[in-house]
Protein backbone atom coordinates (compact mmCIF):
# COMPACT_ATOMS: atom_id res chain seq x y z
CA UNK A 1 0.00 0.00 0.00
CA UNK A 2 3.32 2.26 -0.04
CA UNK A 3 3.18 3.38 -4.01
CA UNK A 4 1.91 6.56 -4.41
CA UNK A 5 0.13 5.52 -7.89
CA UNK A 6 -2.30 2.83 -6.26
CA UNK A 7 -5.30 3.37 -6.46
CA UNK A 8 -6.29 1.79 -3.28
CA UNK A 9 -8.84 3.94 -2.13
CA UNK A 10 -12.30 4.94 -3.66
CA UNK A 11 -15.56 6.98 -3.46
CA UNK A 12 -18.64 4.75 -3.43
CA UNK A 13 -21.28 7.11 -2.65
CA UNK A 14 -21.62 10.87 -3.25
CA UNK A 15 -24.48 13.11 -1.46
CA UNK A 16 -25.25 16.84 -1.52
CA UNK A 17 -27.99 18.94 0.04
CA UNK A 18 -28.92 22.15 -2.70
CA UNK A 19 -26.62 24.96 -2.29
CA UNK A 20 -28.35 28.56 -2.61
CA UNK A 21 -30.54 30.02 0.78
CA UNK A 22 -32.81 28.11 2.77
CA UNK A 23 -34.55 29.85 5.18
CA UNK A 24 -35.09 27.97 8.40
CA UNK A 25 -32.57 25.29 7.37
CA UNK A 26 -29.93 24.73 9.47
CA UNK A 27 -26.61 24.29 8.24
CA UNK A 28 -25.82 21.39 10.05
CA UNK A 29 -29.33 19.74 8.86
CA UNK A 30 -27.91 20.58 5.66
CA UNK A 31 -25.12 18.05 5.93
CA UNK A 32 -26.75 15.75 7.65
CA UNK A 33 -29.19 15.46 4.78
CA UNK A 34 -25.85 15.31 2.54
CA UNK A 35 -25.09 12.42 4.91
CA UNK A 36 -27.94 10.81 4.32
CA UNK A 37 -28.07 10.89 1.01
CA UNK A 38 -24.42 9.58 0.49
CA UNK A 39 -25.53 6.56 2.30
CA UNK A 40 -28.67 5.87 0.12
CA UNK A 41 -26.28 6.23 -2.88
CA UNK A 42 -23.64 4.03 -1.47
CA UNK A 43 -26.64 1.46 0.31
CA UNK A 44 -24.83 1.44 3.31
CA UNK A 45 -26.70 2.61 6.63
CA UNK A 46 -25.20 5.04 9.24
CA UNK A 47 -23.83 1.97 11.29
CA UNK A 48 -21.08 0.99 8.74
CA UNK A 49 -19.52 4.37 9.00
CA UNK A 50 -17.04 3.58 10.68
CA UNK A 51 -15.30 6.95 11.04
CA UNK A 52 -15.95 11.01 9.59
CA UNK A 53 -14.10 13.90 9.12
CA UNK A 54 -16.53 16.56 9.08
CA UNK A 55 -15.77 20.40 8.31
CA UNK A 56 -18.07 23.75 8.81
CA UNK A 57 -16.74 27.65 8.99
CA UNK A 58 -19.98 29.03 10.08
CA UNK A 59 -22.66 26.49 11.09
CA UNK A 60 -21.56 24.55 14.21
CA UNK A 61 -18.91 21.69 15.32
CA UNK A 62 -19.58 18.97 12.74
CA UNK A 63 -19.29 15.90 15.27
CA UNK A 64 -22.50 17.43 17.27
CA UNK A 65 -24.09 16.08 13.83
CA UNK A 66 -24.60 12.68 15.51
CA UNK A 67 -27.24 13.58 17.74
CA UNK A 68 -29.53 13.76 14.26
CA UNK A 69 -27.88 10.87 12.53
CA UNK A 70 -27.41 8.68 15.40
CA UNK A 71 -25.10 7.79 18.22
CA UNK A 72 -22.89 4.60 16.98
CA UNK A 73 -19.58 5.99 18.79
CA UNK A 74 -17.59 6.27 15.46
CA UNK A 75 -14.69 8.04 15.41
CA UNK A 76 -15.65 11.63 14.51
CA UNK A 77 -13.14 14.56 14.00
CA UNK A 78 -13.88 17.87 13.16
CA UNK A 79 -11.74 19.71 10.11
CA UNK A 80 -11.14 23.71 10.30
CA UNK A 81 -8.70 24.50 7.36
CA UNK A 82 -10.32 28.41 5.78
CA UNK A 83 -11.37 27.87 2.93
CA UNK A 84 -9.31 24.19 2.05
CA UNK A 85 -12.19 22.61 5.28
CA UNK A 86 -13.83 20.59 2.69
CA UNK A 87 -10.55 19.66 0.94
CA UNK A 88 -8.57 19.05 4.52
CA UNK A 89 -12.03 16.65 5.16
CA UNK A 90 -11.35 14.26 2.44
CA UNK A 91 -7.63 14.32 2.29
CA UNK A 92 -7.80 12.94 6.09
CA UNK A 93 -10.38 10.50 5.42
CA UNK A 94 -8.45 9.51 2.25
CA UNK A 95 -5.46 8.67 4.59
CA UNK A 96 -7.03 7.13 7.48
CA UNK A 97 -8.19 4.36 4.81
CA UNK A 98 -4.58 4.44 3.03
CA UNK A 99 -3.29 4.21 6.24
CA UNK A 100 -5.37 1.10 7.09
CA UNK A 101 -6.83 2.07 10.09
CA UNK A 102 -10.11 1.83 8.91
CA UNK A 103 -12.40 0.57 6.05
CA UNK A 104 -15.36 2.46 5.46
CA UNK A 105 -15.51 6.29 5.85
CA UNK A 106 -17.13 9.67 5.17
CA UNK A 107 -15.63 13.31 4.55
CA UNK A 108 -18.76 15.77 4.97
CA UNK A 109 -18.58 19.83 4.83
CA UNK A 110 -21.47 22.23 5.15
CA UNK A 111 -22.03 26.01 6.04
CA UNK A 112 -24.36 28.83 6.17
CA UNK A 113 -23.12 31.59 5.77
CA UNK A 114 -24.80 35.70 6.43
CA UNK A 115 -25.38 37.61 3.46
CA UNK A 116 -22.17 39.74 1.79
CA UNK A 117 -18.80 39.53 1.26
CA UNK A 118 -17.08 37.33 4.33
CA UNK A 119 -16.68 39.46 7.25
CA UNK A 120 -12.79 38.98 8.01
CA UNK A 121 -11.87 38.28 12.21
CA UNK A 122 -9.30 40.11 11.71
CA UNK A 123 -7.70 38.81 15.27
CA UNK A 124 -8.01 34.98 14.17
CA UNK A 125 -6.47 35.93 11.18
CA UNK A 126 -3.59 37.07 12.97
CA UNK A 127 -4.11 40.49 11.79
CA UNK A 128 -3.95 43.68 14.03
CA UNK A 129 -7.73 45.10 14.42
CA UNK A 130 -6.28 48.73 12.63
CA UNK A 131 -6.29 46.59 9.30
CA UNK A 132 -9.99 46.10 8.81
CA UNK A 133 -10.79 49.47 10.39
CA UNK A 134 -8.77 50.89 8.04
CA UNK A 135 -10.45 50.07 5.11
CA UNK A 136 -8.25 46.78 4.05
CA UNK A 137 -8.89 42.71 5.35
CA UNK A 138 -11.48 42.07 2.60
CA UNK A 139 -10.74 39.12 0.06
CA UNK A 140 -12.60 40.44 -2.31
CA UNK A 141 -9.67 43.46 -2.60
CA UNK A 142 -7.13 41.07 -3.37
CA UNK A 143 -8.72 39.37 -5.71
CA UNK A 144 -9.16 42.74 -7.62
CA UNK A 145 -5.56 43.53 -7.06
CA UNK A 146 -4.39 39.77 -8.44
CA UNK A 147 -5.71 40.29 -11.32
CA UNK A 148 -5.61 43.20 -12.17
CA UNK A 149 -1.86 42.95 -12.23
CA UNK A 150 -2.45 39.94 -14.18
CA UNK A 151 -4.62 40.95 -16.51
CA UNK A 152 -1.72 43.50 -17.62
CA UNK A 153 1.33 40.93 -17.74
CA UNK A 154 -0.43 38.64 -19.33
CA UNK A 155 -2.82 40.96 -21.98
CA UNK A 156 -6.50 39.29 -20.63
CA UNK A 157 -9.16 41.27 -21.69
CA UNK A 158 -12.60 42.42 -19.34
CA UNK A 159 -14.61 40.35 -21.94
CA UNK A 160 -12.74 37.23 -21.18
CA UNK A 161 -13.46 37.87 -17.52
CA UNK A 162 -17.08 38.18 -18.11
CA UNK A 163 -16.94 35.15 -20.30
CA UNK A 164 -15.71 33.14 -17.21
CA UNK A 165 -19.06 34.24 -15.54
CA UNK A 166 -21.20 33.86 -18.62
CA UNK A 167 -20.42 29.68 -18.77
CA UNK A 168 -20.66 29.61 -15.18
CA UNK A 169 -24.25 30.64 -15.31
CA UNK A 170 -24.77 28.69 -18.32
CA UNK A 171 -23.46 25.24 -17.02
CA UNK A 172 -25.16 26.55 -13.17
CA UNK A 173 -28.47 26.63 -15.45
CA UNK A 174 -28.57 23.19 -16.09
CA UNK A 175 -27.60 22.11 -12.48
CA UNK A 176 -30.74 21.05 -10.30
CA UNK A 177 -28.94 21.72 -7.66
CA UNK A 178 -27.37 24.74 -8.11
CA UNK A 179 -28.05 28.04 -6.28
CA UNK A 180 -28.04 30.55 -9.60
CA UNK A 181 -29.79 29.06 -12.25
CA UNK A 182 -30.44 31.93 -14.49
CA UNK A 183 -27.68 32.18 -17.81
CA UNK A 184 -26.39 35.61 -18.27
CA UNK A 185 -24.85 37.15 -21.02
CA UNK A 186 -21.20 38.41 -21.07
CA UNK A 187 -22.72 42.23 -21.66
CA UNK A 188 -24.67 41.13 -18.44
CA UNK A 189 -21.63 40.95 -16.66
CA UNK A 190 -19.84 43.63 -17.32
CA UNK A 191 -22.36 46.61 -17.22
CA UNK A 192 -22.90 44.83 -13.27
CA UNK A 193 -22.12 47.33 -10.38
CA UNK A 194 -18.25 47.48 -10.01
CA UNK A 195 -17.14 45.81 -6.86
CA UNK A 196 -13.76 45.58 -6.81
CA UNK A 197 -11.87 46.78 -9.80
CA UNK A 198 -11.65 45.22 -12.40
CA UNK A 199 -13.97 42.78 -11.31
CA UNK A 200 -18.09 43.39 -11.09
CA UNK A 201 -20.92 41.78 -8.80
CA UNK A 202 -21.24 39.23 -11.59
CA UNK A 203 -17.75 38.15 -11.47
CA UNK A 204 -17.68 37.39 -7.74
CA UNK A 205 -19.49 34.42 -6.09
CA UNK A 206 -21.10 35.07 -3.03
CA UNK A 207 -21.08 33.23 1.02
CA UNK A 208 -24.16 30.51 0.46
CA UNK A 209 -25.45 27.36 2.08
CA UNK A 210 -25.09 24.21 1.29
CA UNK A 211 -23.90 20.55 2.13
CA UNK A 212 -22.01 17.60 0.66
CA UNK A 213 -20.62 13.96 2.14
CA UNK A 214 -18.88 11.52 0.39
CA UNK A 215 -18.11 7.88 1.59
CA UNK A 216 -14.79 6.50 0.57
CA UNK A 217 -13.62 3.05 1.32
CA UNK A 218 -10.58 0.22 0.67
CA UNK A 219 -10.49 0.17 -3.18
CA UNK A 220 -10.85 -3.51 -3.30
CA UNK A 221 -14.23 -3.24 -1.18
CA UNK A 222 -15.45 -0.74 -3.89
CA UNK A 223 -17.80 -3.01 -5.89
CA UNK A 224 -19.52 -4.08 -2.51
CA UNK A 225 -21.08 -0.90 -2.98
CA UNK A 226 -21.02 0.59 -5.93
CA UNK A 227 -20.81 -0.54 -9.71
CA UNK A 228 -19.04 2.46 -10.65
CA UNK A 229 -16.61 3.24 -8.17
CA UNK A 230 -14.54 6.29 -8.27
CA UNK A 231 -10.90 5.83 -7.61
CA UNK A 232 -8.83 8.84 -5.67
CA UNK A 233 -5.77 9.23 -7.62
CA UNK A 234 -4.01 11.72 -5.49
CA UNK A 235 -5.17 14.35 -2.18
CA UNK A 236 -3.14 17.10 -1.56
CA UNK A 237 -3.22 20.11 0.64
CA UNK A 238 -0.49 23.04 0.52
CA UNK A 239 0.26 26.15 2.71
CA UNK A 240 2.07 29.37 0.90
CA UNK A 241 5.82 29.81 0.42
CA UNK A 242 7.81 32.81 1.03
CA UNK A 243 6.98 35.51 -1.53
CA UNK A 244 3.69 34.19 -2.95
CA UNK A 245 0.63 36.49 -3.48
CA UNK A 246 -2.17 35.70 -0.89
CA UNK A 247 -5.14 37.03 0.68
CA UNK A 248 -5.10 39.11 3.55
CA UNK A 249 -1.61 39.84 3.36
CA UNK A 250 -0.58 43.60 4.65
CA UNK A 251 2.49 43.00 3.50
CA UNK A 252 4.27 40.56 0.38
CA UNK A 253 8.13 40.60 0.19
CA UNK A 254 9.96 41.75 -3.04
CA UNK A 255 10.93 38.29 -3.82
CA UNK A 256 8.11 36.02 -5.60
CA UNK A 257 7.48 32.44 -5.74
CA UNK A 258 4.55 30.93 -7.47
CA UNK A 259 1.78 30.02 -4.53
CA UNK A 260 0.66 27.25 -3.04
CA UNK A 261 -1.54 26.16 -6.08
CA UNK A 262 1.41 25.39 -8.13
CA UNK A 263 3.25 23.29 -5.53
CA UNK A 264 -0.22 21.24 -4.33
CA UNK A 265 -0.79 20.77 -8.35
CA UNK A 266 2.34 19.65 -9.16
CA UNK A 267 2.51 17.19 -5.71
CA UNK A 268 -0.68 16.05 -6.73
CA UNK A 269 0.16 14.89 -10.39
CA UNK A 270 3.46 13.33 -9.37
CA UNK A 271 1.54 10.99 -6.45
CA UNK A 272 -1.07 10.19 -9.14
CA UNK A 273 1.83 9.40 -12.30
CA UNK A 274 -0.92 11.67 -14.25
CA UNK A 275 -0.18 14.93 -16.00
CA UNK A 276 -2.44 18.21 -16.97
CA UNK A 277 -2.59 16.72 -20.59
CA UNK A 278 -4.34 13.41 -18.85
CA UNK A 279 -7.13 15.29 -17.08
CA UNK A 280 -10.96 15.31 -18.99
CA UNK A 281 -12.79 17.39 -16.48
CA UNK A 282 -11.50 20.02 -14.15
CA UNK A 283 -13.50 21.92 -11.16
CA UNK A 284 -11.19 24.71 -10.34
CA UNK A 285 -12.00 27.50 -7.84
CA UNK A 286 -13.33 30.24 -9.03
CA UNK A 287 -14.11 33.17 -5.90
CA UNK A 288 -14.20 35.13 -8.86
CA UNK A 289 -14.17 34.63 -12.53
CA UNK A 290 -10.34 36.17 -12.40
CA UNK A 291 -9.28 33.23 -10.43
CA UNK A 292 -10.46 30.31 -12.75
CA UNK A 293 -8.46 32.39 -15.16
CA UNK A 294 -5.30 31.91 -13.37
CA UNK A 295 -5.80 28.84 -11.27
CA UNK A 296 -6.14 27.17 -15.36
CA UNK A 297 -2.39 28.14 -15.98
CA UNK A 298 -1.18 27.64 -12.06
CA UNK A 299 -2.51 23.97 -12.35
CA UNK A 300 -0.45 23.89 -15.01
CA UNK A 301 -3.29 23.24 -18.11
CA UNK A 302 -1.71 26.61 -19.93
CA UNK A 303 0.86 29.08 -19.94
CA UNK A 304 0.04 32.72 -18.73
CA UNK A 305 -1.78 34.38 -21.53
CA UNK A 306 -3.30 31.43 -22.98
CA UNK A 307 -6.59 32.09 -20.70
CA UNK A 308 -7.37 34.88 -23.41
CA UNK A 309 -7.34 32.81 -26.27
CA UNK A 310 -8.65 29.54 -24.24
CA UNK A 311 -12.03 31.09 -23.01
CA UNK A 312 -12.61 33.20 -26.50
CA UNK A 313 -13.17 30.00 -28.14
CA UNK A 314 -15.14 28.40 -25.69
CA UNK A 315 -12.23 25.74 -25.23
CA UNK A 316 -13.42 25.35 -21.36
CA UNK A 317 -17.16 24.97 -22.12
CA UNK A 318 -18.99 21.30 -21.43
CA UNK A 319 -18.59 20.71 -25.56
CA UNK A 320 -14.65 21.96 -25.39
CA UNK A 321 -11.29 20.63 -25.27
CA UNK A 322 -11.03 21.10 -21.40
CA UNK A 323 -14.58 21.53 -19.21
CA UNK A 324 -13.76 23.54 -16.16
CA UNK A 325 -16.31 24.18 -13.42
CA UNK A 326 -19.25 22.41 -15.09
CA UNK A 327 -21.72 22.57 -12.47
CA UNK A 328 -21.30 26.64 -12.38
CA UNK A 329 -18.83 26.64 -10.09
CA UNK A 330 -18.40 29.00 -6.92
CA UNK A 331 -19.89 31.66 -9.36
CA UNK A 332 -23.29 29.59 -9.72
CA UNK A 333 -23.46 27.79 -6.35
CA UNK A 334 -21.68 29.89 -4.18
CA UNK A 335 -19.03 29.34 -1.32
CA UNK A 336 -20.85 27.37 1.98
CA UNK A 337 -17.12 26.99 3.26
CA UNK A 338 -17.16 23.87 4.57
CA UNK A 339 -18.70 22.63 1.57
CA UNK A 340 -17.19 23.82 -1.58
CA UNK A 341 -14.33 21.92 -2.04
CA UNK A 342 -15.80 18.22 -1.64
CA UNK A 343 -18.99 19.95 -3.77
CA UNK A 344 -16.01 19.85 -7.07
CA UNK A 345 -15.27 16.36 -5.89
CA UNK A 346 -19.04 15.43 -6.16
CA UNK A 347 -19.17 16.86 -9.57
CA UNK A 348 -16.52 14.94 -10.99
CA UNK A 349 -17.83 12.07 -9.62
CA UNK A 350 -20.74 12.29 -11.96
CA UNK A 351 -19.14 13.17 -14.58
CA UNK A 352 -17.14 10.47 -14.16
CA UNK A 353 -20.42 7.92 -13.99
CA UNK A 354 -21.55 9.14 -16.15
CA UNK A 355 -24.26 10.72 -14.50
CA UNK A 356 -24.28 14.18 -15.50
CA UNK A 357 -27.61 14.52 -17.12
CA UNK A 358 -27.43 18.03 -19.31
CA UNK A 359 -24.23 18.88 -18.18
CA UNK A 360 -22.82 15.80 -18.79
CA UNK A 361 -19.14 16.30 -20.87
CA UNK A 362 -19.36 14.58 -23.96
CA UNK A 363 -15.28 13.76 -24.33
CA UNK A 364 -16.37 9.92 -22.51
CA UNK A 365 -14.22 11.63 -18.78
CA UNK A 366 -12.19 8.88 -17.62
CA UNK A 367 -9.49 11.34 -15.23
CA UNK A 368 -11.26 14.04 -13.28
CA UNK A 369 -9.10 17.03 -11.23
CA UNK A 370 -10.46 19.59 -8.51
CA UNK A 371 -8.76 22.74 -7.00
CA UNK A 372 -9.58 24.88 -4.25
CA UNK A 373 -8.16 27.85 -3.04
CA UNK A 374 -8.73 30.48 0.09
CA UNK A 375 -7.52 32.62 2.79
CA UNK A 376 -4.62 32.67 4.10
CA UNK A 377 -2.73 31.26 1.42
CA UNK A 378 -3.63 27.33 1.35
CA UNK A 379 -4.99 25.40 -2.14
CA UNK A 380 -5.83 21.99 -2.33
CA UNK A 381 -6.13 19.58 -5.15
CA UNK A 382 -7.41 15.74 -5.94
CA UNK A 383 -7.48 13.95 -9.33
CA UNK A 384 -9.75 10.79 -9.42
CA UNK A 385 -10.13 8.39 -12.06
CA UNK A 386 -12.25 5.91 -12.89
CA UNK B 1 -7.14 66.07 18.30
CA UNK B 2 -6.21 63.67 15.47
CA UNK B 3 -5.29 60.63 17.21
CA UNK B 4 -4.04 57.23 14.96
CA UNK B 5 -5.96 54.31 14.00
CA UNK B 6 -3.55 52.32 16.36
CA UNK B 7 -0.27 52.21 17.59
CA UNK B 8 2.77 50.98 16.51
CA UNK B 9 2.39 51.14 12.80
CA UNK B 10 3.12 54.55 11.84
CA UNK B 11 5.00 57.12 13.07
CA UNK B 12 2.80 60.03 14.76
CA UNK B 13 2.49 62.88 15.13
CA UNK B 14 5.06 63.74 12.29
CA UNK B 15 5.50 65.89 9.75
CA UNK B 16 7.23 63.00 7.87
CA UNK B 17 4.91 60.05 8.89
CA UNK B 18 6.68 56.23 7.96
CA UNK B 19 5.09 53.06 8.46
CA UNK B 20 7.28 50.91 11.49
CA UNK B 21 7.88 47.44 9.89
CA UNK B 22 10.33 44.95 11.19
CA UNK B 23 14.18 44.12 9.68
CA UNK B 24 15.52 40.36 9.53
CA UNK B 25 18.91 40.60 11.46
CA UNK B 26 19.93 37.19 9.96
CA UNK B 27 18.76 37.74 6.31
CA UNK B 28 17.49 41.39 5.71
CA UNK B 29 13.90 40.58 5.03
CA UNK B 30 11.72 43.25 5.59
CA UNK B 31 8.28 42.89 7.02
CA UNK B 32 5.21 44.95 7.93
CA UNK B 33 3.79 45.31 10.45
CA UNK B 34 5.87 44.95 12.74
CA UNK B 35 6.89 40.73 13.82
CA UNK B 36 8.66 38.97 15.79
CA UNK B 37 10.08 35.58 13.45
CA UNK B 38 10.94 36.00 9.62
CA UNK B 39 8.79 33.78 7.17
CA UNK B 40 11.65 33.87 4.74
CA UNK B 41 14.65 31.96 6.86
CA UNK B 42 12.98 31.32 10.32
CA UNK B 43 14.75 33.23 12.11
CA UNK B 44 13.51 34.99 15.27
CA UNK B 45 16.18 37.43 15.55
CA UNK B 46 14.33 41.05 14.28
CA UNK B 47 14.47 44.86 14.80
CA UNK B 48 12.56 47.42 14.22
CA UNK B 49 12.57 49.67 11.84
CA UNK B 50 11.04 52.82 9.74
CA UNK B 51 10.68 52.02 6.18
CA UNK B 52 10.92 54.09 3.16
CA UNK B 53 7.81 56.90 2.23
CA UNK B 54 8.30 56.46 -1.19
CA UNK B 55 7.85 53.37 -3.48
CA UNK B 56 6.47 52.43 -6.42
CA UNK B 57 2.55 51.39 -7.54
CA UNK B 58 2.83 47.79 -7.69
CA UNK B 59 -1.21 47.04 -8.29
CA UNK B 60 -4.36 48.40 -7.19
CA UNK B 61 -8.13 47.50 -7.22
CA UNK B 62 -10.89 50.37 -5.83
CA UNK B 63 -13.37 48.98 -3.26
CA UNK B 64 -16.76 49.92 -4.82
CA UNK B 65 -19.00 49.04 -1.73
CA UNK B 66 -19.12 49.85 2.26
CA UNK B 67 -16.84 47.31 3.59
CA UNK B 68 -18.95 45.64 6.72
CA UNK B 69 -18.30 47.49 9.60
CA UNK B 70 -17.32 46.24 12.32
CA UNK B 71 -14.26 45.78 11.51
CA UNK B 72 -14.45 49.55 9.13
CA UNK B 73 -14.35 52.36 11.03
CA UNK B 74 -14.74 54.65 8.30
CA UNK B 75 -17.99 55.43 6.39
CA UNK B 76 -20.80 52.64 5.67
CA UNK B 77 -23.83 54.58 4.59
CA UNK B 78 -24.53 53.65 1.12
CA UNK B 79 -25.97 57.08 0.39
CA UNK B 80 -22.40 58.66 1.11
CA UNK B 81 -19.71 55.98 0.75
CA UNK B 82 -17.15 57.28 -1.25
CA UNK B 83 -15.11 54.49 -3.33
CA UNK B 84 -11.55 54.31 -3.03
CA UNK B 85 -8.30 52.73 -3.97
CA UNK B 86 -6.48 50.10 -1.80
CA UNK B 87 -3.12 48.99 -3.55
CA UNK B 88 0.43 47.61 -3.12
CA UNK B 89 3.27 49.81 -2.72
CA UNK B 90 6.63 48.43 -3.42
CA UNK B 91 9.07 50.07 -1.47
CA UNK B 92 12.71 49.60 -2.76
CA UNK B 93 14.62 47.40 -1.53
CA UNK B 94 12.14 46.53 1.22
CA UNK B 95 9.07 45.36 1.26
CA UNK B 96 5.34 45.50 -0.68
CA UNK B 97 2.73 47.50 1.27
CA UNK B 98 -0.87 46.92 1.32
CA UNK B 99 -2.46 50.67 1.70
CA UNK B 100 -5.28 52.66 1.16
CA UNK B 101 -4.76 55.10 -2.17
CA UNK B 102 -5.75 58.44 -2.16
CA UNK B 103 -7.00 57.84 -5.62
CA UNK B 104 -10.08 56.02 -6.57
CA UNK B 105 -10.04 56.39 -10.19
CA UNK B 106 -8.81 53.82 -13.24
CA UNK B 107 -7.41 55.99 -15.00
CA UNK B 108 -5.25 58.12 -12.56
CA UNK B 109 -4.00 54.63 -11.60
CA UNK B 110 -1.04 52.85 -13.49
CA UNK B 111 1.06 50.35 -12.31
CA UNK B 112 4.55 51.30 -11.65
CA UNK B 113 3.62 55.37 -10.92
CA UNK B 114 5.68 57.16 -8.45
CA UNK B 115 3.62 56.91 -4.55
CA UNK B 116 4.51 58.50 -1.10
CA UNK B 117 2.84 58.02 2.40
CA UNK B 118 0.52 60.36 3.46
CA UNK B 119 -2.57 60.28 6.74
CA UNK B 120 -5.92 60.55 5.83
CA UNK B 121 -8.59 60.60 7.93
CA UNK B 122 -10.93 57.67 8.50
CA UNK B 123 -13.88 58.88 11.13
CA UNK B 124 -14.47 60.62 14.56
CA UNK B 125 -14.32 59.32 17.44
CA UNK B 126 -16.80 59.49 20.81
CA UNK B 127 -14.87 61.70 21.94
CA UNK B 128 -14.93 64.27 18.87
CA UNK B 129 -11.26 63.23 18.07
CA UNK B 130 -10.32 62.74 14.12
CA UNK B 131 -9.19 59.25 13.81
CA UNK B 132 -6.48 59.10 10.79
CA UNK B 133 -4.90 56.15 8.99
CA UNK B 134 -2.27 55.84 6.36
CA UNK B 135 -2.46 56.01 2.62
CA UNK B 136 0.03 56.45 -0.77
CA UNK B 137 -0.83 58.99 -2.50
CA UNK B 138 0.36 59.88 -6.60
CA UNK B 139 3.92 61.84 -6.48
CA UNK B 140 2.71 65.08 -8.41
CA UNK B 141 3.85 65.02 -11.71
CA UNK B 142 4.32 61.09 -11.90
CA UNK B 143 3.72 59.28 -14.63
CA UNK B 144 4.42 55.56 -15.13
ZN1 LIG C 1 15.32 36.30 7.90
Amino acid sequence: MSSVSSDDVAIVGIGMHEFGRHPGVSGMEQGAIAVRRACVDAGVSWQDIQFAFGGSAAAGAPDTMVSQLGLTGLQFINVANGCATGGSALISAYNMIKAGAYDLGIAVGFDKHERGAFRVNTKSSGLGDWYGASGMALTTQFFGMKINRYMQENNISHSTLAKVSEKAFHNGSLNPMAWRRKPLSEAEVLESAMLSYPLTQYMFCSPGEGGVALILCRADQAHKYSDKPIFLRSAVVRSRRFGSFEVLAPSLSIEHNAGPTVDASQAAFEAAGLGPEDIDVAQLQDTESGAEIMHMAENGFCEHGEQEHMLQMGETQIGGRLPINTDGGCLANGEPIGASGLRQVYENVLQLRGDAGARQVPNDPKVAYTHVYGAPGISGVTILSR
Amino acid sequence: MQVPVTEGVFTWPSDEPRLIGSKCLECGNHMFPVQSGCPRCTAANTEQVELSRRGTLWTWTIQGFPPKAPPYMGNTDPATFEAFGVGYVELPGEVKVETRLTVADPEQLNIGMEMEMVIVPLTTDDDGNEVVTFAFAPVEGSQS
